[in-house]
């Protein structure tokens, strides 16, 4: 078995990985308090399922979260619900992405394989990204 | 010290480290599987939006289902509960000490929120809605 390096502290891509990972956690967690909150005020009390619930807080798109209470299609559709979107995909993308990264280099040897597979994951990243942008600027 | 990350999986398998190498494998293994569900899910998505092919209706209809809502409801509140635990720890290192009791109340935590939500779900599945 081959030790590693003792990795120092620093500000090098583990450390703020490390940081990213706890901070996006949290952000998580806080952007879909709200969608949930926002969610009730605007009338999942009355009319909405389970489902559509958890669609509304943690991915609160007018194509993605399909109702049938009449004021809440207007009321809702505007920058603040875009940010809120745009926030939640890229903490949970950034996240995802980064804790695939972190699990694949536990299995993986060698350098080649493991920039082999960090650029895959840049690529993939960047696709889901981009494709997300689109999903809510059509919407 | 140095840190050996790279051991192999028959290694890691032999590994007896109790209930907190339990709880980090439960920690991962929901991570892989939510990762999973999302990529599918968006990838459901713009087949169905921008192709109109039945696959992304194939893969929705599987996510719809009551024993996959079961299923990926577990891997979120687990990973969401453990991830607290990740943070506070990290922020009080002096609570590392009392790591064991702090993965059993984790449970304590976890089993009233989904038996509850699971309880919702399977009675409005059973009158039909």
């Amino acid at each position: 078995m081959i030790s590693r390096k003792v990795v120092h502290i620093g500000w090098n891509l583990e450390y703020l990985m490390f940081l990213f990972t706890r901070l996006s956690g949290a952000s998580i967690l806080i952007l879909a308090a709200v969608g949930l909150v926002m969610a009730f005020i605007m009338g999942a009390r009355q009319q909405m399922d389970l489902g559509t619930l958890l669609r509304w807080t943690f991915f609160p798109n007018p194509n993605h979260v399909v109702n049938t209470v009449a004021d809440v299609q207007a009321g809702w559709q505007n920058g603040f619900w875009e940010v809120m979107q745009i926030l939640i995909v890229f903490f949970g993308v950034t996240h995802g992405i980064n804790g695939l990264r972190v699990v694949l280099e536990d299995y993986i040897k060698g350098n080649v394989l493991q920039t082999i597979v960090r650029v895959g994951l840049f690529l993939l990243w960047i696709f889901i990204f981009v494709f997300a942008i689109y999903v809510i600027r059509a919407g | 010290m140095a840190i050996n990350r790279k051991v192999s999986l028959w290694n890691g398998l032999r590994y007896r480290g109790g209930s907190t190498m339990w709880v980090w494998v439960l920690h991962r293994v929901s991570g892989v599987a939510m990762i999973l569900f999302i990529s599918l899910h968006v990838l459901a998505g713009f087949l169905t939006q921008q192709l109109g092919s039945d696959v992304g209706i194939f893969i929705n209809t599987i996510y719809e289902s009551l024993a996959f809502q079961v299923f990926i409801f577990l891997c979120v509140l687990y990973h969401v509960i453990n991830g607290i635990r990740i943070i506070l720890l990290d922020l009080y290192p002096k609570l590392i000490e009392y790591q064991r009791e702090v993965t059993w109340l984790q449970w304590l935590i976890f089993i009233p929120v989904y038996g509850l939500a699971i309880y919702i779900m399977i009675t409005l599945a059973l009158k039909g809605q």
